[in-house]
């Protein structure tokens, strides 16, 4: 382990009722693990005038009503938090909620899960093992709508994008680089490599909950067989077998 | 229930409103109108409190009918406008009556014409607005034979008006506040960007704008940076250091450095840009662009302020809608100084 730099916390404006905390210009676990905290914080004791939190890797977004605070207002109020969090080397928070989503690996529905393998130097079984059995969380929604950025993965998992773009992975298709995963919502295009794909949709415009996950749920993927899969996409609500449990 | 048939599409035609904000979190952009003033001088033209839900016309308009009597307002980029035949003037709000034919034809200075109903189009709303955001499946483009419901006018007899429109169909300058990534261009990189002229690319969409310059823009800090929250107006350099002027219907996360943000009372400026037409960009600290800043309330009753009746009948004025061409693309110099 390298060791990671401290952090410092920055107040941004983004645009003209935004401002921007930043704990880190790269994805470093530590900053991340800062801005999960603080949007939590922040989510439960919501600072005057403020409409909208969102939060992304390293970064909370905070809109505010120019009428209801001020710019300068809210910065304060905020930096004074994130310092607060950044001096207590933050752990990410313990989640709200946990997602458990069958999906099957390998075959056609993980066409580069041998590649992966091969990358970490260990069986496919033992790379679906690891990735069953980590820690993940939510670390943002962002590229299209409900669609996650999950992590992060055991540190042998910081694999680079591929030179090449994958022209085309299905909806549901379950992707990994940089120690993170992404669960496309529709078809797409990707650097990242496919190694799974589950039959939870994350995107649904006529559902009750149209965009179901949250940044910091908990996420545990679950095996199931490829006919498994092709059963639950079946299903109209595109929850695809994937249940929900409040840990707190 | 008033009814605006659609006897023929020749644009890109949807629905929009002012969007659907707060879901950022969820990876939902706003969407909605690319040309919010139009919204509001629409809702200024026919005396609503608040701007109501649209057809956007991207690049030409169609045929419309109604089924009951019904004003309507012609904003946003100026387009060739009859009512069965005579010319009807644009940035105006005129009665419509059940078996006449308004036709609305391509635009003659900037992109994106407005079709605004005086009690606002009432299609079902999703997550509290009715606007399309067709990269995500969520509404369609208007056809031809196709009738969407109106809320009735609440004031059918009002008489016609006109506005002054702000100007912003031929490109100008656009101003830029500083934003989050400002700080990842160097001072050399950022006077040579407020110092070109640029031209508004080939490519443009709901999403994005691209500009076109000879030169390139780029960070030596976009390499390995957090994606991070993107929006409206964000100005963007792509890996090659093209910029981007990221739209109504951009992603809410993004890993491309951005120079700054453009403020949105300048973003209409950059949704009428045609193809080729001339940008620039002016910088503005957070101060500045805060001092700038109003509400979509203030602008409405800004843009009330523009409005006066419209006294003349526009048929008998053969040289009008020239005139009137003129008058929208040179109005308000404001933007220039």
């Amino acid at each position: 382990m390298t060791g990671e730099p401290t952090l410092a916390p920055e107040i941004l404006p983004a645009g003209p009722d935004g401002v921007l905390l930043r704990f880190g210009l790269k994805p470093q676990p530590l900053a991340m693990a800062a801005a999960q905290v603080l949007a939590g914080e922040l989510d439960s004791d919501l600072p005057h005038g403020v409409v909208e939190i969102a939060p992304a890797l390293v970064s909370v977004l905070l809109r505010f009503d120019p009428a209801a605070t001020s710019r300068a207002v809210l910065a304060r109020d905020v930096l004074a938090r994130a310092e607060r969090i950044a001096g207590s080397r933050p752990a990410p928070p313990a989640p709200l909620r946990r997602w458990t989503i069958p999906a099957s690996f390998g075959g056609d529905d993980g066409p580069q899960l041998a590649e992966v393998a091969e990358l970490l130097g260990v069986s496919q079984d033992a790379a679906t093992r690891q990735l069953c059995t980590a820690d993940l969380r939510v670390l943002t929604i962002g590229f299209a709508p409900g669609q996650p950025y999950i992590g992060l993965l055991p540190p042998a998992w910081n694999l680079p994008r591929m030179p090449d773009l994958n022209p085309n992975v299905p909806a549901g298709a379950v992707v990994v680089a940089v120690r993170q995963i992404v669960m496309f919502g529709a078809e797409s295009a990707t650097g990242w490599r496919q190694i799974a794909r589950a039959a939870f949709r994350t995107f649904r415009p006529e559902r009750d909950e149209p965009m179901p996950l949250r940044a910091g749920d908990a996420i545990r993927y679950t095996p199931a067989s490829a006919a498994e899969i092709a059963t639950l996409a079946r299903e109209a609500d595109g929850m695809g077998g994937a249940t929900v449990e409040m840990l707190r | 229930m008033t009814c605006l048939r659609i006897i023929r599409a020749d644009g890109i035609l949807t629905v929009q409103d002012m969007g659907r904000p707060g879901h950022l979190a969820q990876g939902l952009s706003r969407g909605g109108a690319m040309d919010r003033q139009a919204l509001i001088e629409a809702a200024a033209l026919l005396g609503s409190v608040r701007p109501l839900a649209a057809i956007e016309m991207a690049g030409a308009g169609g045929a419309f009918g109604v089924s009951e009597p019904t004003r309507v307002a012609l904003t946003g980029a100026p387009m060739v406008a009859t009512l069965d035949d005579a010319p009807l003037r644009w940035h105006a709000s005129h009665r419509l009556q059940p078996g006449q034919t308004l036709r609305i034809g391509g635009a003659q200075a900037g992109v994106h014409g407005y079709l605004t109903p005086a009690g606002g189009i009432a299609t079902p709303e999703w997550l509290g607005s009715r606007a399309a955001h067709l990269t995500i499946g969520i509404g369609e483009a208007l056809e031809g034979g196709s009738a969407l419901p109106c809320h009735p006018d609440p004031d059918p007899d009002r008489p016609d008006r006109v506005i002054d429109a702000a100007a912003r169909f031929n490109g100008g300058t656009v101003r830029v506040m500083d934003g989050p990534q400002t700080g990842l261009f160097d001072e050399a990189m950022l006077d040579a960007f407020f110092g070109t002229d640029f031209t508004r690319g080939p490519r443009g969409n709901r999403q994005g704008v691209q500009l076109q310059a000879d030169a390139r823009f780029t960070s030596d800090q976009a390499a390995g940076l957090a994606s991070d929250v993107i929006g409206p107006g964000d100005v963007q350099m792509t890996g090659d250091g093209v910029p981007y002027v990221l739209m109504a219907e951009c992603q809410t996360i993004g890993g491309y450095p951005r120079i700054g943000q453009v403020i949105p009372a300048d973003l209409p400026v950059i949704a009428q840009a045609v193809p080729g037409a001339v940008l620039r960009f002016q910088r503005l600290t957070a101060v500045q662009a805060d001092a700038l800043y109003r509400s979509d309330a203030v602008a409405l009753r800004e843009a009330a302020g523009r409005c006066r009746n419209l006294v003349r009948d526009p048929a008998t004025i053969p040289d009008l809608l020239s005139y009137q061409l003129v008058g929208g693309v040179t109005a308000g110099r404001e933007l220039e100084e």
